[in-house]
């Protein structure tokens, strides 16, 4: 056969030459071959091997094992034992149990960090300049759109999951029987997997093919790792998130259900999200109450869900969940039994580059605080001793997203008041936060005067932020400037990539 | 006020500060503070109770503070109290609204 002569043979897409035979058909059954030909190898070191890891190159990492997390420190492990140097680790999030990260960084292993947050020991280090190159900081969006634009360019993910199948389809939690590290949805996984140029999944659970539901499809999946245990059941997540009696907590909650019933945004067929943080949450059950009252229902709930916002699907009071992070037992096991509880990626969550994502459909956000300034600036990454302690999630995502976005937080907590006249990092801008709510007051940013207008029809007070940060300094005084060092341990960006600030070393601590 | 004995007030409970005061051979008043807040209101403490004891006409006194976020006010009732179980007085002067 000439294929020379087929007309325009040159602009014909995937024309792969001649056929010159079909491969060698199998022959043994379905089951013979599952467990015969699969992607399954003995050890995390043979996947390593077979992935072709170099030194310099970068892994990744999800965080829905929280603090129950054994993958980032078993991996690691492994590389740091295998002579693996100057890695980049990028993790979706890491936390208190990462600290035996700290001699991988000591011995040359990691090199550079992306995360979304850091706590502990690892933080604290961090913070007193453990390393030469700074900490990238993203928000849950942002790193998504680093990644899937490519200017984040992962080597090799190495995901954990609670249940996969010997070709690597992969969940957080398996529809055949009860696994017991169990995480509900693997929302910031299924990105690493779509875009890493190796995946490599590490399960405790390996069940028939096919694993279905699964957050990953086996069509991302290169390898796949047995382990005894993924992570510890009772750090990956708690069985009910819960419901806060703090009054302080208590009364914010219900002063910021307050404000979004008068806001305009509380309609029928609204939609929302809920961030962590006692306050945050506990605004969910005081909506609920005026939901029946008005019978209004929501649209659908998006983020880190809880048991509080499946009761509310449950009942019929939100008709859909879009979940890229299960935070409690409840939440997973919905996800696993409510069919219209999805589970959705980091970029379908708050992507700012892709083709739309769930973040920019938010009628309000509730959103916690450490630190709120005179301008609305919000930080949630540095404590009020300079020190990292906490992570971007998709604060700033959610506050852009949504149409209203409020913060809560105490006026005071213990000797430190949360609102300051320059937050110590900002996180979330100002430009993107529309009220704050705490227990001793309400304040509007100028940017919404009619927000203000609605309030005030309601008869709702309202103070300046300048009058709440002055009732906050008159009950605990002002307290002394932390010194920092001109060093620069971490790089805050906002969800477009664009720096918003800097975090520099703390002198003392 | 002499401090004649271990005068201890206060609890490790968070926005409480627990204050030992103890006799002191030499003149003057020996602090050891340590604090959860200590960067940012450290100062602010050390100055609050060495004012308290001067009030209280103590001269001479090893203190020993640990703060977990004390207001100012607990921080003062604090300091008080001690100073005067250790002075095994019950001289109250109690404050008045002002």
């Amino acid at each position: 056969m000439d294929l020379q002569k087929i007309p325009h043979y040159n602009e014909i897409p995937a024309l792969n030459g001649e056929f010159t035979g079909a491969a060698q058909k199998h022959k043994e059954t379905f089951r013979e071959r599952m467990y015969e030909k699969n992607k399954v190898v003995p050890s995390v070191e043979e996947a390593v091997r077979l992935t072709g890891l170099k030194n310099g190159m970068t892994v990744s990492f999800h965080h829905h094992f929280r603090n129950g997390d054994y993958i980032v420190n078993m991996v690691m492990d492994v590389l740091a034992n295998m002579g693996f140097k100057n890695l980049t680790l990028a993790a979706s999030s890491l936390t208190d149990i990462h600290a035996p990260l700290i001699e991988h960084i000591k011995n040359g292993v990691i090199t550079h960090i992306e995360t979304s947050g850091l706590r502990g020991k690892l933080a604290e280090e961090i913070s007193r300049g453990l390393m030469d190159f700074p900490v990238i900081f993203r928000s849950h969006g942002g790193r998504a759109a680093a990644i899937e634009s490519g200017a984040l360019h992962i080597d090799v993910a190495f995901l954990g999951a609670p249940s996969c199948d010997p070709y690597g389809n992969a969940n957080g939690y398996n529809r055949d029987e009860e696994n017991v590290s169990c995480c509900g949805s693997l929302g910031y996984a299924k990105l690493d997997a779509l875009h890493a140029d190796k995946c490599v999944i590490i399960t405790d659970h390996l069940v028939p093919f096919p694993n279905a539901p699964f957050g990953i499809p086996e069509s991302n999946v290169d390898y796949i790792v047995k382990v005894d245990s993924v992570g510890d059941p009772k750090g990956i997540m708690s069985g009910a998130t819960r419901f806060t009696k703090n009054p302080k907590e208590l009364l914010i909650a219900k002063t910021a259900a307050d404000i979004i019933e008068a806001s305009g945004y509380f309609y029928d067929g609204f939609s929302m999200q809920m961030g962590s943080g006692g306050a945050s949450l506990a605004t969910a059950r005081f909506l609920r109450e005026k939901m029946l009252k008005n019978g209004i229902k929501a649209r659908f709930a998006l983020g880190g869900i809880t048991g509080q916002i499946v009761e509310m699907h449950e009942e019929g009071l939100v008709q859909k969940i879009l979940d890229v992070q299960s935070f409690d037992l409840i939440a997973a096991n919905s996800l696993k039994n409510n069919r219209f509880h999805q589970q959705i990626d980091a970029s379908y969550y708050a992507s700012y580059l892709n083709r739309g994502a769930a973040v920019d459909q938010l009628d309000f956000v509730v959103l916690s605080a450490l630190e709120v300034d005179t301008d609305f600036n919000v930080n949630v990454l540095t404590g009020s001793d300079g020190v990292i302690r906490g992570a971007i999630g998709g604060h700033p995502d959610t506050a852009a997203g949504a149409s209203f976005s409020i913060v809560v937080a105490p006026l005071t907590r213990g000797r430190i008041p949360s609102i300051v006249r320059r937050v110590n990092t900002i996180v979330t801008p100002g430009d993107t936060v529309d009220v704050l709510v705490t227990d001793q007051g309400v304040a509007v940013n100028p940017r919404r005067p009619e927000i203000a207008e609605k309030l005030r029809a309601a008869g709702m007070p309202i103070f300046t932020i300048e009058q709440l940060r002055e009732r906050g300094e008159r009950i605990v005084g002002m307290p002394d400037p932390i010194e920092y060092d001109e060093q620069i341990v971490g790089v805050v960006m906002f969800r477009d990539n664009t720096v918003i600030d800097l975090i520099k070393k703390v002198k003392h601590v | 006020m002499r401090i004649i004995t271990t005068g201890v007030a206060g609890t490790m409970e968070s926005s409480d500060i627990i204050v030992t005061v103890e006799p002191r051979a030499e003149e003057g008043v020996e602090l050891t503070l340590s604090s959860s807040v200590m960067q940012q209101f450290g100062r602010q403490i050390e100055h609050v109770i060495r004012e308290t004891l001067k009030e209280l006409g103590v001269t001479a006194a090893a203190v020993t503070a640990v703060d977990k976020g004390a207001l100012d006010c607990t921080v003062r009732a604090r300091v008080s109290a001690a100073a005067l179980r250790a002075a095994k007085s019950a001289e109250y002067t109690w404050g008045t609204k002002q």
